[in-house]
């Protein structure tokens, strides 16, 4: 395959970034995306020039570090993958692809592809654990679990992290990410000594980082390669709206 | 507990419970608004009789115009919360985005209705105030003395109606708003069980469902009203 590329090329946070044009002439249909990145890069360092700066770090797709806007979709145009699972046999011979990093203000670009996710960390920091006691592995069975609460926890704990949700959304909104810890705790026992006080303080954190308002479009679910559902987000209103009512602060460091 | 609620207005999603409660109340009151309307195919003497019995709503418990005017504040103060946290949550997903297109391409994978809501509102927003002053008021698309103001016991609003559509672009006017109020609802009344956290994997078609039969009916009954005056059904007395 012959494909042409259309790269966002940027030095780092402070310098405006451009796309720049490359040809990737020896692609096989059998590559993963980033292979084909592999491939360029490999060109551009023997001609001496800077390769492409992206995060990749398992490459199979559990790892949430794969983060590029494909044509303008996050992680490209296979549904409920992450770019690294992409293959090029997706790719039509001849096309012009054009490779973007997440744009949102909360995600300052570092360089080229590679943007900074640490707000995401932050929010997590906020609320999204549970407080237990060190010791001994208590035993599998002490808790019971309802099995449809645990797949319901176990579908929102799927979320990798990867920020595509955000970056996907017209507002900006991490919202599909942030509700996706409020449900993954929100639904299990152990999470809820702490439920009202998390969201609260997950929210407030998730607005002080500068992410958008949902206003539930959706297209956040739509390109989650985990499908993470917009009930999550249902849920996620639902707690706050019952810890508005009983008069929770958030508590943030 | 009241002290909880009023900090709702802090975050974005105690400013979007702000916008799907207001929104109810506004939802409420365009159906009614739209159903209280169908009483001008009923003739002038029903349509008349129900602009006098909105002013004495209540009675003999509740004075002459008294039950209107909450009403009218309710609503008010209804439309005020919605457009200030609207324009508080743009601002704060413009920051977010940088406020311009980011990236070369973007694939649009649900509906128009949700990406058109901040659009449409500023066109019904508009649309409301242009409203009050054409049928409430008089003030717009009238020749003078054409408008009969209501009160002292005359309450002939029916030709003021029929006068005030027998103004082609007026009605034309009214009428694209009304598609724009129902892409407004369309997202609108969906959105609102889903910012209440009411929405689930249960619901969701029923929500959906909802929002389409609110929305065909406010669209199809009010944009009747101008149709019927411009095509003749409805003549002038």
């Amino acid at each position: 395959m012959k494909l042409t590329l259309k790269v966002w090329r940027q030095k780092n946070g402070s310098t405006p970034g451009e796309l720049k044009t490359y040809p990737a002439d020896h692609v096989s249909p059998d590559m993963s995306f980033l292979e084909m990145l592999d491939e360029v890069n490999q060109a551009l360092i023997m001609q001496g020039e800077d390769p492409i700066a992206f995060d990749h770090d398992c490459r199979e797709g559990i790892c949430g570090m794969c983060s590029l806007m494909i044509n303008g979709v996050a992680h490209g145009p296979k549904e409920a993958i992450t770019t690294c699972q992409l293959h090029m046999r997706s790719f039509k011979d001849g096309e012009t692809i054009t490779i973007e990093p997440w744009r949102a203000k909360p995600f300052p670009i570092i360089k080229d592809l590679v943007v900074d996710r640490e707000s995401f960390d932050r929010i997590i920091q906020a609320g999204g654990f549970i407080s237990a006691s060190t010791g001994s592995a208590p035993d599998g069975n002490a808790i019971p679990v309802a099995k449809p609460d645990a797949d319901k926890s176990m579908d929102a704990a799927a979320c990798i992290g990867c920020g595509a949700c955000a970056a996907a959304c017209p507002n900006g909104s991490a919202m599909l990410f942030t509700a996706a810890k409020v449900a993954h705790l929100g639904h299990l026992p152990q999470g809820q000594a702490e439920r009202h006080q998390r969201v609260v303080n997950m929210v407030a954190t998730q607005d002080a980082e500068g992410f958008g308002n949902c206003t539930n479009i959706g297209e956040c679910a739509a390109v989650c390669p985990k499908e993470i559902s917009l009930d999550t987000i249902a849920m996620l209103n639902r707690d706050l709206v019952i810890a508005a009512l009983k008069g929770i602060e958030p508590v943030v460091k | 507990m009241m002290t909880g609620v009023l900090t709702l207005h802090r975050t974005s999603v105690g400013k979007k419970v702000i916008m799907a409660l207001t929104g109810c109340i506004l939802v409420g009151f365009v159906v009614f608004h739209m159903y209280g309307n169908t009483k001008m195919f009923m003739g002038p003497d029903e349509f008349n009789k129900y602009a006098e019995g909105l002013r004495y709503l209540g009675s003999p418990v509740f004075g002459y115009e008294h039950l209107l005017w909450v009403a009218r504040l309710v609503l008010i103060a209804a439309v005020v919360l919605h457009v200030w946290s609207a324009s508080a949550l743009v601002t704060q997903s413009r920051k977010a985005t940088g406020g311009m297109k980011r990236y070369s391409e973007h694939k649009r994978h649900t509906s128009y209705a949700a990406y058109t809501m901040r659009y449409g509102g500023i066109l019904i927003f508009l649309f409301i105030i242009f409203h009050v002053l054409h049928l409430t008021f008089g003030v717009v698309g009238y020749a003078a003395g054409q408008f009969n103001h209501p009160g002292g016991g005359n309450y002939d609003i029916y030709n003021n109606v029929i006068y005030g559509f027998q103004n082609v672009p007026i009605s034309l006017f009214y009428i694209v708003t009304m598609v724009f109020l129902g892409f407004h609802l369309f997202h609108g009344v969906w959105s609102m069980f889903q910012t209440l956290g009411l929405n689930s994997a249960t619901y969701n078609t029923l929500l959906r469902g909802l929002a389409v039969v609110v929305c065909a009916v406010v669209v199809v009954g009010n944009i009747s009203f101008p149709v019927a005056v411009l095509t003749g059904v409805i003549q002038p007395v």
